[in-house]
């Protein structure tokens, strides 16, 4: 038999998995949906109509009106790109933050690997949600902020991850090698760890983006992300709570829009972890 | 273990120091002037900022300001609210009650779901019962605390009319009434980390069942149910009780929204108005005692692992 390259296999595997072949649909639909918004958008979601407040989902508004008579449908469509950017753009930040910082703390050692583990320690001290508004808080109310909050809240995962692995990597024959062949430090990062880790930091980067979207939706529930008018699916559940009684469509599809594409993520990221997973492998 | 635990005790303290470098830190993100926020009509008069910045300190080179705040922290002083004008520590330690109510209310409906459904998963593993309870897991983690609670209200209170969907009503007063207000918020909260319980248990029960103890237990003939819930199950709560113990601290996270969503007047909704008021010493001293509660969870965790695995006291 031919031999099959890693990559090769952890897709075969990956597609193997059909729920996470399903979260990797949804997740594409989701991204077609914010890419392509203006045409999939049956209306303006920022156009107010006095004729139509909080008007029943009909064959016009599949999903109804909200408060200032705007149709649902598009705001939750356009609200894919507050959520779905705000994931990726954090958790790229989130990365670029923590790994290098993370490689630095595993392959320095000394000073900056106790100094660079004590904060992100502490950091993962405070719960999530509560250090993300806190930091949210003091940059002030806006949609680049919540991601900064939420890059900053998120990055030490991806330090005591990248730093853990680049201490197992050192370890190894092929590292001892590549430094006995005279590399500098930054090329033994650069070149021969970073390759290794980057599978595992793949199935966390995709768990983060999942916890990355909850924590915009909150913050914009909160008020702290996106502003009005502009949709994201937080904020339009924030306006939803006051008509609860009235309008329930408005609460409903933000909230199951959210639902899905986490749950996506979620599933896409158990099905890395079971694909890129050496030790799981079945044939 | 006196010896490592001395040392688990020495990790905390670098821990809470730089965490209250960072909660100091927060303060220099701010946009704009703090006196000038404090000051309100009068920020004209730069007699009176100069005054609102001698009070605070503000006026000081930063690592004086850190030292000053930090000394004050020590001694239990958080600051005072710069909107209700009372101190931060009295502020917190009045709502706490109500969150820890919710909390352990919270906890205990987490522990009712998440165990006897990781139980049931590890029993039957791979087949359907592991699946369901995978899938319901898998669903609760994704589900934003927040929106089950709006639906939550939508369905008990809006549609059904069994609950009211909103308000508190302190346990002392009337308790019956208390739990009416508080169950629905409890469960939400609970459902967070009843997902994550779940996974826990189901991984501590596979490990016990695997065990030679399970085996003897077996063959001596006892019965299934027995085997299961007396002995492997008394086995695997020992990392779960633990591993509990710090999802506490999620319990807190996750108050915040919880406690927005049923207006009720707790930790989290404190922290929440103090971010619309812009009252940022409220906002710091929240943080500050959610990050010291959660590192003595952490401790409290270790600790009690320690106590009930006595593999360990020799290690």
């Amino acid at each position: 038999m031919s031999a099959e390259s890693p990559f090769r296999r952890a897709l075969r595997q990956f597609f193997r998995h059909r729920l996470a072949v399903f979260g990797l649909v949804v997740v594409a639909l989701f991204v077609l949906a914010a890419v392509f918004a203006p045409l999939l958008a049956p209306y303006d979601p920022l156009k107010t109509s006095w004729t139509l407040v909080r008007k029943a989902p009909s064959a016009a508004h599949w999903f109804g009106t909200d408060e200032n008579g705007r149709d649902i449908l598009a705001r939750v469509i356009y609200g894919a790109r507050a959520s779905l950017m705000a994931g990726v753009v954090a958790v790229t930040l989130a990365g670029c933050i923590g790994i290098p910082l993370g490689l630095l703390a595993g392959l320095a050692g000394g000073w900056a690997e106790t100094l660079i583990s004590r904060v992100a320690d502490a950091m993962l001290a405070v719960p999530f949600l509560i250090l993300a508004i806190a930091l949210a808080a003091f940059l002030g109310p806006a949609l680049e902020n919540a991601m900064l909050a939420i890059a900053i809240t998120a990055s030490p995962v991806f330090v005591r991850l990248s730093r853990g692995m680049a201490l197992e990597a050192k370890s190894t024959d092929w590292a001892e090698a590549a430094r006995a062949l005279g590399n500098p430090p930054w090329r033994l990062a650069l070149v021969h760890v970073l390759p290794n880790i980057i599978p595992p930091l793949m199935v966390q980067a995709t768990l983060s983006i999942a916890e990355a979207i909850i924590a915009e939706a909150s913050l914009s529930f909160l008020g702290l992300g996106q502003q009005p008018p502009n949709p994201s699916w937080g904020s339009m559940l924030n306006s939803a709570q006051r008509f609860l009684t009235q309008a329930p469509w408005m609460a409903i599809y933000p909230g199951v829009a959210i639902f899905l594409v986490v749950l996506a993520f979620n599933l896409v990221g158990d099905g890395l972890r079971d694909a890129l997973d050496p030790r799981s492998q079945k044939r | 273990m006196w010896f490592w635990l001395l040392r688990r005790l020495g990790q905390v303290v670098p821990t809470l120091l730089i965490l209250s470098v960072l909660i100091f830190a927060l303060q220099q993100l701010m946009p704009g002037d703090p006196a000038l926020i404090l000051a309100g009509e009068e920020r004209g008069d730069p007699q009176v900022l100069a005054q609102i910045r001698a009070e605070l300190f503000l006026d000081r080179p930063l690592p004086e300001q850190y030292a000053r705040w930090l000394w004050r922290v020590l001694h239990g002083d958080l600051g005072f609210s710069w909107r209700i004008r009372e101190p931060v520590a009295t502020l917190i330690l009045q709502k706490l009650p109500v969150t820890l109510q919710l909390g352990g209310m919270a906890f205990v409906i987490a522990c009712c779901i998440g165990i006897p459904l990781g139980v049931l998963s590890a029993v039957y593993q791979g087949r359907w019962p592991d699946v369901l309870v995978n899938a319901v897991a898998l669903a609760g983690i994704s589900t934003p605390n927040f929106w089950l609670g709006i639906m939550l209200i939508l369905l008990v209170s809006v549609h059904l009319g069994w609950l009211p969907p909103s308000g508190y009503v302190p346990l002392s007063e009337d308790p019956w009434q208390s739990l009416a207000t508080t169950i629905m918020p409890a469960f939400v909260l609970g459902n967070a980390i009843s997902a994550v319980l779940m996974r826990h248990t189901r991984a501590a029960m596979l490990n016990a069942l695997g065990q030679d103890y399970v085996r003897t237990a077996r063959a001596k003939g006892l019965r299934e149910r027995v085997v299961v819930l007396k002995h492997a199950l008394r086995n695997a709560l020992v990392p779960v009780v633990t591993l509990g113990a710090i999802e506490l601290g999620r319990l807190l996270a996750g108050a915040v929204l919880t406690e927005q969503i049923f207006t009720i007047p707790g930790f989290g909704k404190l922290i929440v108005d103090a971010v619309f008021n812009r009252d940022y010493p409220v906002v710091q001293g929240v943080v500050m005692v959610v990050a010291v509660i959660t590192v003595l969870l952490a401790l409290l965790a270790d600790i009690l692992y320690l106590l009930v695995n006595p593999r360990l006291r020799h290690a």
